[in-house]
């Protein structure tokens, strides 16, 4: 009896391993000889610059000081280090034997040419929804960058998860492939905007919610995240800036780096605007500010705005004259020189910290990130900088600072334990 | 290599991008008007402007200015006088002088944003720049003493 159960257990096991071997099985597709640059045409390599720039694609495949998407950019993943891969057209190293029909499948399916299985640390699970004539047009840009050869690092994750045959079971769990369907309930701009957000610009990515897994929480687009050591604030109603992102603060956002009711790019989200979206056309970043003007819900707060400016203005006003707070003398000395209290009006380079999401952000992360570190000429605001205090203010005085201005510039809630998380960014930040 | 434009001209220092703007501004490209007070952002004697907004050059890092503009006290006026230089001069604000470049760099900023500014307005942009004379009084003075002559031009040109 035992031997019979054994034997069934065995051929049910090895059955189920053939299913799932049949299951992640891609066949290689041939290799090519790389295409010349006269076989495209110069009409699509512009267009393919455009969506390059509109999905970053530089962002993640250049690593730091390193060549133009040859790769080798490290991916902090809860899984391991993941390198991001050489796209340039080196036939060795990049991607230059990849037949169009090789990097479709990639773009789409999530599969390298040699038919394994590509990490969603790529994020296949949103291009599967760029159409055909974008696929062709991005493969035109990088098959006619200068090809560089170079190697990346090996991937840190561990065994068996990097096993890439078991990412056909990822695939089976979470990912739905297929182009990108309108909405016939909405406007064409809204479905431009939805189309580039949830396709080639990747915004979930980034802002909403992964599982234990890894894959994107469903039930969750939007929701908020930390990635990179950074909270990716929500794009949902659930964003804690006072004002909402109305239409018009958002294509400010997009197109400048700058919304002067809630702060700058900075960050992870610098590149996204500087390198990335600055190459789209104005009404492609309005289709971006029309989505997810709707995705937050502006419009039912559109009311709040101008108590709220009020309210943060007032508030600004603190920490004026004689004071004996130590916080709120370091805010003065440090800060306010800049951060001026006390305007009539909301500038947009007097960037009022009552309004700023990383003040009202529910975590002090990005907050304590731009204190330490601040913001370079060609990130936030262009051409400005904000100096970072790392080297001037301890700890101490930065969570003092910190907690003051969430204190006196916001209703929320104390951060806890604002010296140890200072102390912990700052260490991450000399890691570096 | 870093590239950027001071006081209109453009340079490129080869120093290691960690270097303190303050630092290459001083040795490197040899404008001395800039001071170093306390080298931690909190006295404003090395203010300079980037992007036209006052900032500390002595915890600014000089990658951080990478094709920005820089504007130091030299930049001001090709003939040192800007309104708040004069205004300075007429007052006769300065004591032993050493914070004054980043005073009248701060001021300057200051009445871009507030063109007609209150003691309140002065006290909440100038009080991070500390000046051991106690000069404080005169420098509220020449600050609405600039601020006047200022709105004249925008009324006049």
């Amino acid at each position: 009896m035992l031997k019979r159960i054994l034997i069934g257990l065995a051929a049910v096991a090895i059955v189920g391993l053939g299913c799932f071997a049949a299951l992640a099985w891609q066949s290689p597709i041939s290799p090519i000889a790389p295409p010349a640059k006269a076989s495209f045409s110069p009409v699509l390599i512009t267009r393919g610059e455009v969506l390059a720039g509109a999905g970053y694609c530089a962002t993640c495949h250049t690593s730091k000081g390193g060549r133009p998407y040859a790769g080798g950019y490290a991916m902090n993943t809860g899984f391991g280090k993941i390198y991001s891969t050489n796209i340039t057209p080196d036939p060795e190293t990049g991607i230059g034997s990849w037949s169009e029909e090789a990097f479709r499948r990639a773009m789409h399916e999530g599969v390298a040419r040699d038919g394994t299985h590509l990490f969603p640390a790529f994020p296949y699970d949103h291009f599967t929804k760029l159409t055909d004539g974008d696929v062709s047009a991005l493969y035109a840009y990088v098959m006619t960058r200068k090809p560089v050869r170079a190697s990346i690092p090996a991937n840190t994750v561990p065994f068996p998860l990097n096993i890439r045959a078991l990412q056909a079971g990822w695939k089976l769990l979470f990912f739905r492939p297929g182009r990108y369907h309108g909405r016939a309930d909405r406007g064409p701009e809204w479905n431009r905007g939805a189309y580039l957000a949830e396709g080639l610009s990747h915004c979930g990515a980034c802002h909403t919610p992964r599982n234990m897994l890894g894959a994107e929480k469903s039930g969750h687009s939007f929701a908020g995240a930390v990635i990179d050591n950074w909270v990716a604030p929500p794009l949902t109603k659930e964003n804690p800036s006072p004002t909402p992102w109305s239409e018009e603060e958002l294509a400010a956002y997009l197109r400048s780096g700058v919304s002067r009711l809630h702060g700058t790019a900075s960050g992870p989200m610098s590149p996204v605007v500087h390198d990335g979206l600055a190459k789209l056309n104005v009404s492609d970043i309005n289709a971006l500010a029309t989505y997810f003007a709707d995705v937050g819900d502006a419009a039912a707060r559109a009311e709040e705005t101008e108590a709220a400016i009020r309210e943060a203005l007032a508030a600004s006003r603190h920490g004026i004259g004689l004071q004996y707070d130590p916080a709120a003398r370091l805010y003065t000395a440090a800060c306010g020189s800049c951060h001026y209290n006390g305007g009539e009006t909301v500038n947009p380079l007097r960037p009022d910290l009552a309004l700023n999401s990383a003040v009202n952000l529910s975590d002090p992360t990005n907050l304590i990130h731009v204190m330490l570190d601040g913001i370079a000429a060609a990130e936030g605001a262009p051409g400005i900088v904000m100096p970072g205090f790392a080297s001037g203010l301890s700890d101490a005085d930065i969570a003092g600072i910190a907690a003051y201005l969430r204190a006196t510039r916001t209703s929320r809630t104390a951060w806890p334990d604002l010296e140890n998380k200072v102390a912990a960014i700052r260490a991450e930040h000399e890691g570096r | 290599m870093t590239s950027f434009t001071i006081n209109g001209r453009a340079v490129s220092v080869d120093v290691d991008e960690d270097t303190p703007l303050l630092w290459v501004v001083r040795d490197d490209i040899g404008l001395t008007g800039t001071k170093f007070g306390c080298g931690i952002g909190m006295c404003g004697a090395c203010t300079v402007h980037v992007g036209g907004r006052a900032t500390r050059s002595c915890i600014t890092p000089l990658g951080a200015v990478e094709g920005a503009n820089v504007t130091t006290i030299e930049g001001l006026d090709p003939a040192g006088a800007h309104p708040v230089q004069k205004a300075w001069l007429a007052l006769q604000v300065p004591q032993c002088g050493y914070c004054q470049s980043g005073q009248i760099m701060q001021a300057v900023a200051l009445l871009k944003d507030f063109p007609s500014p209150t003691d309140q307005d002065i006290d909440a942009v100038m009080s991070g720049n500390l000046c051991r004379c106690m000069t404080y009084v005169r420098i509220r003075a020449a600050i609405k003493q600039a601020a006047a002559e200022l709105r004249g031009q925008t009324q006049n040109g």
